[in-house]
């Protein structure tokens, strides 16, 4: 559809992706848009690839994404910037964390992990942002909240105001965690409006 | 107020509203949350059965009785469940029968894909298929509606992206329904063959009445274009929406089964060309074929696979979406054993000891994937024990160097029955139940040995020892696999003993609560000789590079390492 705004949340299984997406989800709904958050459990779940979709629009029809389609990818991860950078549209824009975790044939010493990714994203010119959102994350105090950080650097190029996410976030953050996550949001939007 | 609800919940949330008070449920991706959500409705009755066939017996009971019932499985849940499926078509319900089945195109956690609305067809059963979340609450009660004037089971067809896509919905009010009293009509609910011979032609009489209402009722809806015709169902239809040309015509089929002849003709009819938009099986295909009508459909989409807007586009239209991709090849991320899960030192033992082994469904159908590679074998739900048995009676040699693996709530569901064969009709068979005390895959559902019900209370807990040297075995062991030497040595014991026996492997799922955890083992580099044998069990903890090393963040101190490690590189945990 034409007004609408497609986007990609990639990480690794454990790393918060679902969470991210419902908040996302949410806050565009809280915004007034009509709203598709696909999500995919079971197997992808055990420190596999995991990748949800988020669309929200004026009307979203189709809840996947495929190939050409992302208004913006956000990843977790870098390796997995690199693997779904096929979806994303041509001027869409990449949000990348520079965390590196090895897949299992890295671990075994059967790959080596690439090197070289954000020099290929240049080259490519492909528009894209990279962030330590884990030491983002630790110094706002909560070392797990790689995913909200990148949610904050994604508010910063979104048309949703931020008090939509944070609406969001008080309905699907459990309350004694909302201070903290809320920090970590803000140290992320901060991190893109201050560059 | 508008709410953004996931598919399954928003059944759920239909059950509830639709005053349905009993539902009976076997986990099985995707479908698993619909029956977590129930549980959320303290006045509904849940429960998580040992197996599909189980919980929908369960539901027929309550149905027949006169009270609303529910059923929620995945597609092969449904191949459980068959037997009973098909002779309540013949009975059909007093109180409303609904059964949830999500299909799983794309296999994204199945060992197959099946098309339900096949086995609807054989069983002459009506199926609806929502496409969203509004959809899923509103089919939910609809199907209760239907379920009890036309006097037969539903089946809610949903796939993996209607069940885990969360849209906007509108709650509503929950119906307040009293049940029907119960009258005894051995015509209608005994199931000999004097009594089924009436029954079958009525249900016969019946699926005419359902044509009809398919025809008239409004559900099957249109949305008029020209040029190009769209026929299409559940989430297909969306695909249809937004992939086909700006002003093509629509008609989304919401109860595909039965299928309403006069509508798809005279829309059919107002088209050029004219496009089905299924996943999985031709079903619509067939039937507009049988017709006379003529369409274009699996030679030009796919009769397997997801589907999505960009293939209605390009393969219609032509036009392809332009994208980029990585110039680096990069290693893939296939999902693994969690750090510190119990399975993994299972399957070390069974690699060092080179045995055939026949594996199953859970999460240890992870132990086929390198760099373990211990599984021979998987099929589907019980299979292992039964497999097994097959193998030792085609090869009884294989005896001393073949097991079957089969998680706690697996061997509850299905795998009993075959250990009953091996007792009965003699093979030589070991098996192992790996009792992490959960339905791990899933994402922890209790079963009948964990001891709680689905909402977490005491409930009584079978002892699977117990249940095992009933069935008849001449030994049972029980061992920490973690204790690996004694846990290898377990399996030597019973491979060697020549009769049926077991092994339960126990110790809980690591991500449980009261999983057991000790502190991070780590490396110590000057004793490393790089083997790498540590690297061959596929701990998400451990890597290598020129020395092995160990995550202290996400190690859980299993301790596995440090038992295998030839050179006593590895320490830590306990031994602080």
């Amino acid at each position: 559809m034409s007004n609408s705004r497609t986007v990609i949340i990639a990480g690794v299984g454990g790393q918060g992706n679902i969470l991210a997406s419902r908040v996302l989800g949410l806050a565009a709904m809280k915004a007034g848009f009509d709203v598709k958050v696909s999500e995919v459990h079971g197997m992808s779940q055990r420190g596999g690839s995991v990748i949800t979709y988020v669309r929200y629009g004026d009307e979203v029809i189709s809840p996947v994404v495929t190939e050409g389609e992302a208004d913006y990818v956000i990843t977790f991860e870098i390796l997995e910037s690199a693997r779904w950078i096929s979806l994303l549209k041509k001027n869409g824009v990449l949000l990348t964390g520079k965390k590196k975790i090895p897949p299992v044939p890295v671990l075994s010493g059967a790959r080596e992990y690439p090197e070289g990714i954000e020099e290929m994203l240049e080259k490519k010119g492909i528009d894209y942002l990279s962030i330590d959102a884990e030491s983002i994350a630790k110094t706002a105090g909560l070392k797990k909240a790689e995913n909200i950080v990148m949610l904050g650097a994604f508010a910063a190029y979104s048309d949703l105001d931020i008090e939509f996410f944070f609406d969001a976030m008080k309905d699907v953050v459990p309350e004694r965690f909302f201070e903290i996550n809320k920090t970590a949001f803000i140290a992320g939007y901060d991190e893109v409006k201050n560059r | 107020m508008k709410q953004l609800m996931l598919g399954n919940e928003a059944v759920a949330r239909g059950v509830y509203e639709a005053g349905c008070e009993l539902v009976f449920s076997y986990p099985g991706t995707p479908s698993t949350e619909i029956t977590e959500y129930v549980t959320k409705y303290d006045n509904i009755y849940a429960e998580w059965a040992p197996n599909e066939k189980v919980a929908l017996e369960a539901a027929i009971g309550a149905s027949m009785v006169g009270a609303r019932a529910f059923c929620a499985m995945k597609h092969v849940g449904l191949n459980v469940a068959a037997d009973p499926l098909f002779t309540a078509a013949y009975t059909g319900v007093s109180g409303g029968l609904v059964i949830a089945v999500a299909d799983d195109p794309g296999m994204f956690s199945s060992q197959n894909e099946q098309d339900t609305r096949a086995i609807a067809l054989a069983a002459k059963l009506p199926v609806l298929e929502p496409s969203d979340s509004m959809e899923c609450i509103e089919y939910t009660k609809l199907a209760f509606e239907i379920s009890e004037t036309f006097d037969t089971p539903v089946i809610l067809r949903l796939t993996t992206r209607v069940s885990h896509t969360a849209s906007p919905v509108e709650k509503g009010e929950k119906k307040e329904r009293r049940d029907i009293d119960y009258k005894k009509n051995a015509v209608k609910n005994v199931m000999v063959p004097a009594n089924a011979k009436t029954r079958r032609i009525e249900l016969e009489k019946r699926f005419k009445r359902l044509a009809e209402y398919a025809e008239t009722s409004g559900i099957n809806r249109e949305i008029q274009g020209e040029n190009l015709g769209f026929i299409s169902c559940g989430v297909g239809y969306l695909y249809a929406r937004e992939g086909a040309p700006q002003n093509s015509g629509h008609l989304k089929l919401s109860l595909t089964n039965p299928l309403p002849k006069k509508l798809i003709k005279d829309f059919a009819s107002k088209y050029e060309k004219v496009y089905v938009v299924e996943e999985l099986d031709p079903i619509i295909e067939n039937f507009c074929r049988s017709q006379g009508i003529d369409v274009i459909g699996k030679d030009l989409f796919s009769n397997y696979g997801e589907y999505s807007q960009n293939m209605i586009r390009e393969r219609v239209s032509g036009i392809k979406t332009e994208h980029d991709g990585s110039d680096i090849e990069l290693p893939g991320r296939p999902p693994l054993l969690c750090s510190g899960c119990p399975h993994r030192a299972v399957f070390k033992a069974l690699k060092d000891l080179k045995l055939f082994v026949s594996g199953d469904i859970g999460c240890y159908a992870l132990g086929a994937g390198a760099p373990l590679s211990a599984i021979d074998t998987t099929v589907c739900m019980g299979a292992s024990v039964s497999g097994l048995h097959g193998v030792l009676k085609a090869r009884p040699d294989m005896s001393d160097k073949a097991v079957a693996v089969i998680g706690d709530s697996t061997f509850l569901h299905s795998g009993i029955t075959g250990l009953i064969d091996i007792v009965y009709n003699g093979s030589n068979a070991t098996v192992i139940i790996l009792d992490n005390r959960i339905t791990g895959m899933t994402g922890h559902q209790h079963n009948p040995a964990t001891g709680f019900d689905i909402r977490g209370n005491e409930a009584p807990a079978i002892d699977l020892e117990k249940l095992c040297y009933a069935c008849g075995v001449s030994l049972v062991t029980v061992v920490d696999p973690c204790d690996f030497e004694a846990s290898k040595e377990a399996v030597k014991q019973h491979l060697a003993l020549g009769k049926p026996s077991v092994i339960i492997m126990k110790r809980p799922c690591i991500l449980l609560k009261n999983s057991l955890r000790e502190k991070p083992f780590e490396v110590n580099a000057e004793l490393c000789k790089s083997c790498k044998i540590c690297i061959g069990i596929g701990c998400p903890s451990i890597s290598f590079d020129k020395r092995a090393k160990i995550d202290k963040e996400s190690c859980t101190g299993c301790g596995l390492c440090a038992r295998i490690c030839p050179f006593g590189a590895i320490s830590g945990g306990d031994d602080e």
